[in-house]
């Protein structure tokens, strides 16, 4: 296979390769500088010089402002309410807090808007290729509308939506345990406020039994079978789960009920929040939707017909010779799409929910650290896309390890 | 020869065709129990979902009349829209004034129209974008009085097309030397392409528009202020230049080894080898791919509400705030959603038949 390598064009003629540590040494450093050494120089040189530029005039203008450049703000009262917050917030917290609760607050949209648009997603994804053609057409629709309109319109829309909802004493009721009204989406709680966070922790604790227990049995030879396998991920989930419900908390759930002219008890989604999480999950369940399907489609029908040929089922077929595939494609889009999902929660701001971008914006001009603050956005932002690629190309470190990729 | 007809071959094919489809739809819908309960569930769906659309976009919507009239129906306002109209589509642009974004709007529909044809791709087309977009921004600005328009009234549906043609057109030259410096042999070039890329590519939009709005004016010297939709339009341009050089690079990377070792035993340069032989490949590649990075630009230009610019989707929202016509959102969302689905559905449509056409000539 001739592999395509533009970079060839751009080698150096007539260029010897010496051997040894300082040579070597050097020799990175000449490939670094590349055989024009001067004109590159010359640019970066003149790089420096308009950031100098700049820089000198963000600082003069800063000093003619009467701001210290610095994160020593951080650390002063913010004086500005934040709508909803996680965590205990109030106007005499500091900097620091306030971009805390933001960056929970996003955290918060993008983790539930994932696994959300996910399960929609693939869904969607088999309807997609369902041989109905009523089905798969309703879904076709549903992909091209979404993907056609941009989502600030779709946000838009769903937050009219949310705001139209009627008054908490005409709310609409799911078996009158969930309501939505236009002050928000009331759902069932715990009551002691512990709980949930035992049960977060406990979660995470089983997440992790999982991995390590999945790590170490892909290791081990004799856990290859089905059974050994399920039974040790059943005991990394109900371990931790056992060990909490053991504990002195009350698990009790807290139904919201109508109060006078609000609801009481349970916990409330509000409608910023409710419109900006659908928008965004409706939005990426139809990318991923699409990725599900190409992916399924990219294994080829032979592989279909060889596996049928063997004598394996239809269901068999999919987990064992097409899933295995088609996630080798998938995985790598949908989680570029989980990336963008986060991104564009910063779509937040203009339905009004207080998300980081949202924050950040507010504390800029509060405080006039500008640079300061866009620089916290953007290393925040930067370093969630940094992990997510260091993870993939972990992935696809080992899938190449395990007979490439397809 | 016989004397009773028969059919000829075409009619039998396409009989057997009919035939086949018929079944294939038939027990698609019915083959199955499953399947069969799938397509009543549909049936249900539609049935729950459709006749409330049509009764509310159409048989109860008002087309004509007053605010009142409109709050009495249970339908669309339409009314509301052609009240409406003139500002969706221009905003605060003056009124008496405002068939220059009209001329606006139309120039850049044709050029993109002229664009489209795969018969007109010419270097000549440069020229004509070189022309057109100068043209349509001196329009707007109120030529002949130049400047007598300040930015801020630019709006509506050419202040979308501005923007995102402008995005296009000028991140093209910035995106071709991102994508040959991230490829260059030279480390500082390549370090500096990469940084640009990947931070361009790692945040948000809307970051970037902040951070145009908030450092740009801090970065130039004191007293000197720069417009804020240049502003706008600068972050949009690096954003989306971003974009476009990782495409860019993929079709740099489609252009086969053969192709520079050929170049390079001509005795060709680097420019000229570029210029003549890898990015008329390279770019052919990618055209598919900019017809949708287009349609991804254009519903991104809807980003510029957050820094309080009035484009199309901003126009339409802030008509339903008039106190005369107060609360017609869905209409209004209707409406813009509509005409931003005409443009992307066409394009991706577009984009779709492009590719298919380029393929067989491609190597």
């Amino acid at each position: 296979m001739v592999k395509p390598n533009p970079s060839g064009f751009f080698t150096p003629r007539g260029r010897h390769r010496p051997r040894g540590f300082p040579a070597a040494l050097l020799r990175a450093l000449r490939d670094w500088w590349g055989d024009q050494p001067l004109s590159q120089f010359a640019l970066l040189a003149g790089a420096a010089l308009i950031f100098g530029f700049f820089g000198g005039n963000v600082a003069d203008n800063m000093q003619r402002l009467g701001i210290t450049p610095g994160f020593a703000f951080l650390h002063r009262a913010a004086n500005f309410e934040i709508g909803e917050s996680l965590i205990s917030y109030t106007a005499a917290d500091s900097y620091a807090r306030a971009i805390w609760v933001g960056v929970l607050n996003t955290a918060a949209v993008a983790a539930i808007g994932c696994v959300l648009a996910s399960v929609l997603g693939v869904f969607l994804g088999i309807a997609r290729l369902s041989r109905n053609p009523l089905l798969s057409g309703l879904v076709q629709i549903y992909v091209e509308i979404v993907r056609n309109t941009p989502l600030l319109l779709q946000l838009f829309f769903w937050n009219a939506i949310a705001h139209a909802l009627p008054s908490p004493r005409q709310a609409f009721s799911l078996g009158e345990t969930v309501f939505l009204s236009n002050r928000g989406v009331y759902l069932p709680a715990f009551r002691e406020a512990a709980a949930g966070r035992a049960l977060l922790i406990a979660v995470l604790v089983a997440a992790g039994l999982v991995v390590v227990a999945m790590t170490a049995m892909a290791r081990w030879r004799r856990c290859q079978s089905w059974g050994r396998r399920w039974a040790v991920l059943a005991l990394a989930v109900v371990l931790p789960l056992a060990g909490f419900a053991a504990s002195e908390i009350s698990f009790a759930l807290e139904v919201p009920q109508l109060r006078g002219f609000n609801f009481a008890g349970g916990s409330v989604m509000s409608p910023e929040f409710a419109a900006l999480l659908i928008g965004l999950v409706v939005n990426t369940a139809a990318t991923i939707c699409e990725i599900v399907r190409s992916g399924i489609q990219a294994v080829s029908i032979g592989q279909w017909d060889a596996a049928r040929a063997l004598g394996l089922s239809q269901g068999r077929i999919l987990r064992l010779v097409v899933l295995p595939q088609a996630l080798r494609i998938i995985i790598p889009v949908t989680t570029s799409s989980y990336l963008d999902l986060t991104k564009n929660s910063s779509l937040a701001v203009a339905i009004g929910f207080p998300d980081l971008v949202s924050i950040i914006n507010t504390s800029a001009n509060q405080s006039g650290q500008v640079i300061e603050t866009v620089f916290i956005m953007m290393a925040i932002f930067l370093s969630i896309n940094l992990a997510v690629s260091l993870a993939m190309n972990i992935y696809h470190h080992r899938l190449s390890r395990h007979g490439g990729i397809a | 020869m016989t004397d009773f007809a028969e059919p000829s071959l075409p009619t039998v094919e396409m009989r057997a065709r009919l035939v086949r489809w018929r079944q294939r739809w038939w027990r698609g819908l019915f083959g199955s129990p499953g399947t069969a309960a799938i397509t009543l569930a549909c049936i249900v769906f539609l049935a729950a979902v459709v006749p409330p659309m049509v009764r509310w976009t159409v048989i109860d919507a008002v087309w004509f009349g007053t605010p009142d009239a409109c709050h009495l129906a249970s339908g669309a306002c339409w009314a509301f829209i052609g009240e409406k109209f003139r500002f969706i589509l221009f905003g605060f642009y003056p009124a008496p004034l405002q068939w220059k974004p009209l001329l606006v709007v139309l120039l850049l529909l044709t050029v993109i129209a002229v664009s489209a044809v795969p018969r007109c791709w010419h270097r000549r087309l440069l020229a004509l974008w070189a022309t057109a977009i100068p043209v349509a921004i001196l329009l707007m600005a109120g030529a002949p009085q130049i400047g007598s328009i300040p930015t801020g009234s630019w709006a509506g549906l050419p202040l979308t097309l501005l923007l995102t043609v402008i995005s296009l057109v000028a991140a093209l030259p910035l995106a071709l030397l991102l994508a040959l410096g991230r490829q260059s042999r030279r480390g500082g070039v390549r370090w500096m392409s990469i940084i640009v890329i990947e931070v361009m590519r790692g945040v948000p939009l809307i970051t970037v528009l902040y951070a145009a709005t908030l450092l740009l004016p801090l970065m130039l010297p004191t007293g000197l202020t720069i417009d804020k939709l240049l502003r706008a339009q600068v972050a949009l341009v690096v954003f989306v230049a971003a974009y476009m050089a990782e495409i860019i690079r993929a079709g740099l990377q489609g252009v086969g080894n053969g192709q520079y070792e050929a170049a390079k035993s001509l005795g060709l340069g680097y420019w000229t080898t570029l210029r003549l032989v890898v990015l008329p490949q390279a770019l052919r590649i990618v055209i598919p791919s900019f017809v949708n990075l287009a349609i991804g630009v254009l519903q991104s230009t809807t980003l510029v509400i957050v820094i309080g610019m009035f484009d199309f989707l901003n126009t339409a929202r802030v008509s339903a705030n008039d106190p005369d016509w107060l609360g017609f959102f869905h209409e209004a969302f209707f409406f813009t959603g509509a005409v931003y689905f005409l443009f992307s559905f066409l394009t991706s449509r577009y984009s779709l038949w492009l590719e298919r056409r380029l393929r067989p000539t491609g190597r």
